[in-house]
């Protein structure tokens, strides 16, 4: 029988969750007896090549292509999991959603005490996304099927609620796992 | 501050013993008189009355009646309730509005007038409806509401805006309300010529014991809502330990729609007496209390004059009926606009000079309740039936209704129909009757129970009105094919979040997600998962709030997705581009397309 796939993605995220997920250490030798990866940084596949059972998204949506890619997972994906608390309420990135836009390009671009920008260009190329008004969390975008708190989930946790999906198990995380005070 | 100010506060606090029990009294005096409670006048009541001036501001805060920036002399209060925004409630503010030049929630530039909406006020029957300070004015018209402004405006006082009055006591010289009975349906028990007094006369010739028992026998069950077997609260409460105890009367009907308070206390007060005196009588308790709803208040000088002719009588205060050691009084205690204190705990707060939170149970009241004394919290109309079984007998009693629900039920029945009113059934009628008598045509819901009762459809309305099937504590709305449920749903969830007291989490933020939620289907956003999402949260709101407010609240959303899945279905439908309905991201790029000079290529 053929594997189920997953696929991952960092939105406007840091890479932590990604990171954790790096932490299962050798589980990842059992995750893929369990599992092909599709689209996702850790195979470098940039787009997808069929039909994944999940799809794990860490980040919130910052800027236009974050809404892109995340419609595509949406499209591609069964089931999503919004993956860490920038997935899920926006996180840190979510910290600007008070402050007007201008201000915000003003801030990184010419005022910041560390901006060193002798020609005073705020980046335009068309190739950049473009910002949206605020940061959103994935389910404001599209529906998202599951949440995984945290910053970030521990491998712990990213390796039971995966092996319990692919395994057509009740997601059932131990209160440890998703106790973060 | 003025000399002015001074006397008025010090006379308040000190014609209430400069009791810190006695803060509801205080303030609501203070703000009669001065049209506001200040932050100095907060300082000086709570100097009097031994206390920190934030307790008498966390109190001043709290209810709607109270406030701390000045208001209008006369302020105008419109009521927004479901039935008289059906009835043109809106059109009626506007009409304010326009003619006083004052948006609602504002106060004329002259410091005369404030306007603001209010949640049901107990006129349902004769909606639209407000209240002038305390005089209500009903079956408001857009003409009459401009007539009034004008009269106001001219400097005429609330009193004169009265032109005739209504039925029963409503014309009696200390009350002089046009607010009309509409009694429609009498029935055995309090609707009823019957000999007054009989019941405590029968009452002091038996031992308590023997009264309680046949309370018990008669099965006869709290008439709020809830439900709970009077005899046996009445037993626990003579049976807990402690000096003093007290019986409450509930008389804060604020479930919107309901109203038959109201009736009661005009036409049956004395009856209501006598039950509470019964209720003394069985616990062992000299002292009572009615907490009277605010919006109440235009009744507050006729109650309290039969309080003193009942004193006169010897039907209150000591040696009652001449049985030596049976002293029994009853003092008022008025409320001052809030919903969540008609919950018994809350009430209990409110009456010690609180915040109206409610407590936390156990213990109960019967154990810890009125200044930690065990009291016994009863709805008027339970206590007008206590008056009726103990003059006639259990087995006369338990006869009436059906077996799990003995004796008669007072609805007020207001809506989509043409005789809206008091009707006083036997438990066990069927709702199909009901609407019948009440002259409903195209009937397309009925609300049991008010907006913490259910919505229910035609399928259902072959039903019975008793504990066991369609429990209520009297509320009955009417709605016709015409009306949208889910504006229904809404209004109600608006209702909600504006009377949650805000202690608890789950009620706090939960009924604002809800309502969120609504007005986002309402207009068009909503996509099928919504059902799951709202079911959810509904049974995490029920499940994990303190009070029965939070624990009902999100009834109306429950009741419409069990009752009228369809108008959900109907309005719910899947984005075809895979993101939420309410995500426009269109929308949410404006700001940089135009900072940045370049339009999206991608959306």
């Amino acid at each position: 029988m053929e594997k189920p796939k997953v696929a991952t993605t960092s939105l406007a995220g840091c890479f932590g969750c990604h990171m954790s997920l790096l932490d299962i250490d050798d589980r990842i030798l059992k995750l893929i007896e369990l599992v092909d990866f599709d689209k996702s940084p850790v195979d470098d596949i940039k787009k997808f090549t069929g039909r994944c059972a999940v799809g794990i998204v860490e980040g919130g949506c910052c800027n236009e292509e974050n809404v892109h890619v995340l419609q595509d997972f949406r499209k591609n994906c069964d089931i999503l999991i919004s993956c860490g608390d920038c997935a899920i309420d926006g996180g840190i990135p979510a910290m600007r959603n008070n402050i007007p836009l201008k201000e915000c390009f003003d801030e990184a671009y010419h005022d910041g005490p560390t901006v060193y920008n002798p020609e005073n260009i705020t980046p335009n190329d068309k190739e950049l996304p473009l910002i949206l008004n605020k940061v959103y969390p994935c389910h404001h975008v599209v529906k998202m099927d599951y949440h995984l708190p945290g910053c970030p989930p521990s491998a712990d946790t990213l390796w039971e609620a995966l092996v319990a999906l692919l395994t057509n198990k009740p997601v059932d995380l131990p209160y440890e796992l998703i106790k973060y005070d | 501050m003025s000399e002015k100010l001074f006397q008025i506060i010090k006379k308040a606090c000190e014609s209430c013993g400069n009791d810190r029990a006695r803060l509801m009294d205080i303030v609501i005096a203070v703000q009669k008189n001065c049209g506001a409670v200040t932050i100095d006048a907060m300082e000086l009541i709570a100097k009097q009355v031994k206390v920190q001036r934030v307790d008498v501001e966390s109190v001043v805060s709290f209810y709607s009646f109270l406030s701390k920036e000045e208001k209008g002399k006369i302020v105008i209060r419109i009521c927004n309730d479901v039935v008289d925004l059906m009835k043109g409630a809106d059109n009626i503010a506007k009409a304010f509005s326009e003619t006083l030049g004052i948006k609602v929630g504002q106060t004329s530039a002259d410091g005369t007038i404030s306007l603001e909406y209010t949640p049901c006020i107990g006129l349902s029957d004769q909606a639209p409806a407000i209240l002038v300070n305390e005089v209500a004015i009903t079956n408001l018209s857009v003409d009459k509401a401009k007539s009034i402004s004008k009269a106001l405006l001219s400097g005429a006082s609330p009193e004169s805006l009265t032109k005739e009055f209504g039925d029963g006591n409503n014309s009696d010289e200390l009350v002089r309300s046009m607010v009309k009975n509409n009694i429609v349906k009498k029935g055995s028990v309090i609707f009823v010529e019957r000999v007054a007094e009989a019941g405590l006369k029968k009452a002091i010739t038996l031992k308590p014991e023997d009264v309680i028992s046949i309370i018990k026998s008669s099965k006869l069950r709290g008439r709020g809502g809830a439900g709970f077997p009077t005899g046996m609260k009445w037993e626990f409460t003579r049976a807990a330990k402690g000096n003093k105890k007290y019986v409450v009367c509930n008389a804060d009907e604020g479930e919107p729609g309901t109203f038959k308070d109201r009736v009661l206390l005009t036409e049956k007060f004395d009856m209501l007496c006598e039950g509470m005196a019964i209720g003394g009588y069985c616990i062992g308790s000299d002292s009572g209390i009615i907490y009277l709803r605010g919006e109440y208040s235009y009744l507050k000088a006729f109650l309290e004059n039969k309080l003193s002719k009942r004193k006169k009588a010897s039907l209150l205060g000591k040696s009652i009926c001449g049985k030596n050691g049976f002293n029994f009084d009853i003092r008022i205690q008025i409320g001052a606009g809030a919903y969540i204190c008609g919950e018994e705990t809350a009430l209990i707060s409110s009456c010690e000079g609180l915040r109206g939170d409610p407590k936390t149970r156990p213990p109960f009241p019967a154990q810890k309740g009125y200044l930690a004394s065990p009291t016994t919290v009863n709805n008027v109309e339970t206590f007008c039936s206590v008056a009726r079984i103990i003059e006639k007998d259990a087995a006369w009693y338990s006869v009436i209704g059906t077996k799990g629900s003995t004796g008669t039920k007072i609805l007020s029945v207001s809506g989509d129909c043409s005789k809206p009113g008091i009707y006083e059934y036997d438990f066990g009628v069927k709702v199909s009757d009901m609407l019948k008598d009440a002259g409903a045509k195209d009937t397309k819901a009925v609300l049991i129970g008010g907006p913490s009762g259910q919505l229910i459809g035609k399928k259902d309305f072959g039903r019975i009105i008793c504990y066991d099937d369609l429990a209520t504590g009297g509320s009955i709305v009417i709605f016709n094919s015409s009306r949208n449920i889910l504006e229904i749903v809404k209004s109600y969830l608006e209702f909600f979040v504006e009377e949650s007291c805000g202690y608890c989490t789950p009620c706090r933020t939960g009924n604002v997600l809800l309502l969120n939620k609504i007005e986002e289907i309402l207009e068009g956003k909503g996509e099928p998962s919504d059902i799951k999402y709202l079911e959810d949260l509904c049974s995490t709101v029920k499940v994990t709030s303190r009070c029965g407010l939070g624990q009902t609240s999100p009834n109306p959303v429950t009741s419409s997705i069990r009752n009228f899945r369809e108008v959900y279905e109907a309005v719910l439908k899947t984005n075809e581009d895979g993101r939420q309905p309410t995500f426009d991201i269109k929308a949410s790029l404006e700001v940089a397309e135009a900072l940045q000079g370049r339009k999206s290529v991608i959306y």
